[in-house]
């Protein structure tokens, strides 16, 4: 079951490089994210058998980080339909600098989506140390060629930032894999296999200064990848240039996949009497991202780059949750299905808006819902669910965290939390609002002054933008995934609230 | 041996310096050809029980992929930029060989500290893969160059895989041979993504890609 989930992507992916035919890769690629849900549903019933003695094992967090991934994938696979059919190769003008330039093949775009979910899947499953880094350094590596699918120079710098950044972040994260096996080593000829069970199991044998050291470097490693300030610069970019598609993916399930291999590393740590050292550093690092977030959501004038500190505003609650242990806990596992559900949409609907309005400025766009009925509602609602306001799910899982805060008598921090989750509120209001309401006026276009006689601008100025017949293709993923976060702000499946203990037990130590 | 083994890490140091030293990329890329070579060399002579099959295959997978393959890929990105100088790099190279001669005293001083649970091969690996680390990262951010970077990035894994070579960590096969597939890839995406950038600016100095910021 496990070698299938793993293999299934992985195998289509590599054959989608070489068909010669589109519309065949769209249809596998449907079909293989349908074979994904399918499976990891299956996964829900029964437990799959562990593989390769025991590296490869679906816990209750890798259960949850999963079945996330896969319903996000299956959205945005969806969506990817009618994205492709309208992107397709040829040259088209950029709307920021007004060059042209091409899209990269779509054989590149489907074969490197279905490794990157392949790599994903095996964040999620993998129980060893090692075989988690390589996982998660080769999600990066799959998904560079998704950032640079505009080829032009902006997505180009937002590539290289995003390789480079990641690369040297991971690196240190491999390093502190290398001080993790310098703690599980007991004599000179034993130590401690590097499986996240056998580490927990024997964590009195570890040493103390080295499992210090490596959850360090862990936690910097990964935490650049998961976006925690001071080392998320590569984030905004790289959410802001890549496809809409592609961004939702990145924000909604590949930061996930740092979180959990974060949460592995916490897991030793705990075991070993050493929780509250990671807590304190995972809770500082938390307020540091939600302050970062919010100081740039306030002077934030590109949707995109807005989405995009949100999500490091989110992984800062992730963080600040875990820090905070207990209850919040739990908190911290439904923030995180409440988040990737929200942010997937949001972002796939900044791409209708995107697409209709060529522009990423909030003080341009005006009146999306008269242009957009759908997109615009869900724009609204959508940015009502992630700034936890109910009855969307996110309210619950931050008001679970913030009770946790208080319960434990953290009075700054639980200060500190609203406080920064008001500020939050305010900067996305505003620029949100803005393009919700107001008379949806075309922006000047470009003509030729040799062709007018230098009575351009003016002429075109007043002209109203119709509104637009939304295709099923880009709006159905968005409506499905915003009746999820509202239904789990309303009521939460008994099957899930299980699994959700049993990962909030799991990490809890 | 020892003796063999010391004077390798000795070779290992100067080639550190030889990148930050040097203005010419090719031998910038040669001198990490070089180090990769030498790295892929090492296991077999530290440890006991050497020249295993295991450690035959392992040694031998590193010196291709570290000291032939990524240098080879690092040429080709390079060929298609007419780039061959590193122009101006924010640290100048007398000034970089002063900073090098410093991150070698920190990490002498930094390996020295480190209480190893096993007594390691010999007691300058340490301290050679922590100047690495620190070389990479160095050349990552006094430098322009794309290319540069990259180098500077494998001169810190390389750190970290002598790391590894430390006290002969029985990393599992699998896990050894996915850490040298994925710095392959790794090289294999950004020298795609340096030859994109020479193609599309007619340039590859990193520091000139800043049109993105708040």
């Amino acid at each position: 079951m496990l070698a299938t989930l793993i293999l299934l992507p992985l195998l289509v992916g590599a054959a989608a490089f070489f068909l010669p035919s589109n519309s065949l890769r769209r249809g596998l690629l449907v079909s293989t994210a349908l074979g994904h849900t399918a499976l990891t549903g299956f996964c829900w019933l029964r437990q799959p058998a562990p593989l390769l003695s025991g590296w490869l094992l679906l816990d209750a967090p890798g259960l949850l980080f999963l079945s996330i991934t896969s319903v996000l994938f299956l959205a945005v696979s969806l969506y990817a339909l009618g994205y492709l059919r309208r992107e397709d190769w040829g040259r088209r003008q950029d709307f920021e600098e007004g060059f042209l330039f091409t899209n990269a093949r779509e054989a590149t775009f489907t074969g490197c989506l279905l490794l990157f979910l392949a790599m994903m899947t095996l964040v999620a499953v993998s129980q060893h140390f090692g075989l988690l880094w390589v996982a998660v350094e080769a999600t990066t590596l799959a998904s560079a060629p998704l950032i640079y699918f505009h080829r032009h120079r902006r997505s180009l710098e937002a590539t290289w930032k995003y390789l480079m950044i990641c690369s040297v972040g991971i690196a240190l994260a491999l390093l502190g894999n290398f001080f993790l096996a310098v703690a599980a080593t007991v004599g000179a000829d034993n130590h401690v296999p590097m499986l996240v069970g056998a580490l927990m199991d024997q964590a009195n044998l570890l040493h103390i200064p080295w499992l210090k050291a490596a959850f360090l470097f862990l936690l910097v490693g990964y935490g650049t990848k998961l976006g925690l300030a001071p080392m998320h610069t590569w984030l905004p970019d790289a959410h802001s240039e890549a496809p809409s598609v592609i961004s939702a993916l990145l924000s909604g399930a590949l930061l996930n996949c740092a979180f959990l291999a974060i949460l592995r590393i916490q897991q030793v740590c705990i075991a070993a009497g050493q929780g509250q050292f990671g807590q304190s550093l995972l809770l500082g690092f938390g307020l540091v991202s939600m302050l970062v977030a919010a100081v740039f959501i306030l002077r934030q004038n590109d949707f995109k780059r807005m989405l995009a500190y949100s999500s490091v505003e989110h992984m800062g609650i992730l963080s600040l949750a875990i820090g905070l242990g207990g209850l919040a806990n739990f908190g911290a596992m439904l923030h995180a299905v409440n988040h990737s559900l929200t942010k997937g949409m949001l972002f796939l609907v900044a791409g209708n808006i995107l697409s209709v309005y060529k522009t990423k400025s909030t003080t341009d766009i005006h009146g999306v819902v008269r242009v957009l009925p759908i997109s615009g509602v869900l724009w609204v609602a959508g940015f009502l669910a992630i700034t936890g306001s109910p009855p969307f799910g996110a309210f619950l899982s931050e008001l679970v965290i913030l009770k946790s805060a208080l319960d434990q008598g953290r009075i700054l921090v639980a200060v500190a939390y609203l406080l920064l989750l008001s500020i939050i509120f305010i900067g996305m209001a505003t620029s949100v609002l803005r393009m919700y309401q107001g008379v949806p006026l075309c922006p000047p276009a470009e003509v030729d002054d040799e062709t007018t006689g230098g009575i351009s601008a003016a002429t075109t100025e007043g002209s109203l933008f119709k509104p637009v017949a939304e295709s099923a293709l880009a709006v159905i993923s968005p409506i499905a995934l915003g009746i999820a976060v509202l239904m789990l702000g309303l009521y939460i499946p008994p099957g899930l609230q299980d699994v959700l203990e049993r990962a909030a037990r799991a990490i809890a130590g | 041996m020892n003796l063999l083994v010391d004077a390798m890490i000795v070779l290992l140091i100067l080639t550190n310096l030889r990148l930050i030293a040097s203005s010419r990329i090719t031998s910038c890329i040669t001198a990490v050809a070089v180090q990769g070579v030498l790295l892929g060399i090492l296991p077999l002579l530290v440890g006991t029980d050497h020249l295993t099959v295991r450690a035959c295959m392992l040694s031998g997978t590193a010196t291709l992929m570290k000291g032939i393959v990524f240098p080879w890929l690092l040429f080709r990105a390079l060929q298609a930029s007419n780039v061959q100088r590193e122009m101006e790099p924010f640290v100048g190279y007398t000034m970089s060989l002063l900073v090098g001669a410093a991150l070698l005293a920190t990490a002498m001083w930094l390996g020295g500290q480190l209480p190893l649970p096993v007594p390691a091969a010999s007691p300058l690996i340490a301290p050679l893969a922590m100047f690495n680390i620190l070389i990479g990262l160095f050349a990552i951010v006094s430098r322009r160059k794309a290319v540069t970077q990259v180098l500077g990035y494998l001169v810190m894994e390389n750190g970290i895989y002598a790391f590894g070579l430390c006290f002969a960590l029985q990393e599992p096969l699998l896990v050894e041979l996915g850490v040298l597939l994925d710095a392959f890839m790794a090289v294999f995406v950004m020298g795609i993504t340096i030859f994109h950038i020479s193609r599309e600016f007619d340039h590859m100095d990193a520091d000139q890609l800043s049109v993105l910021k708040d």
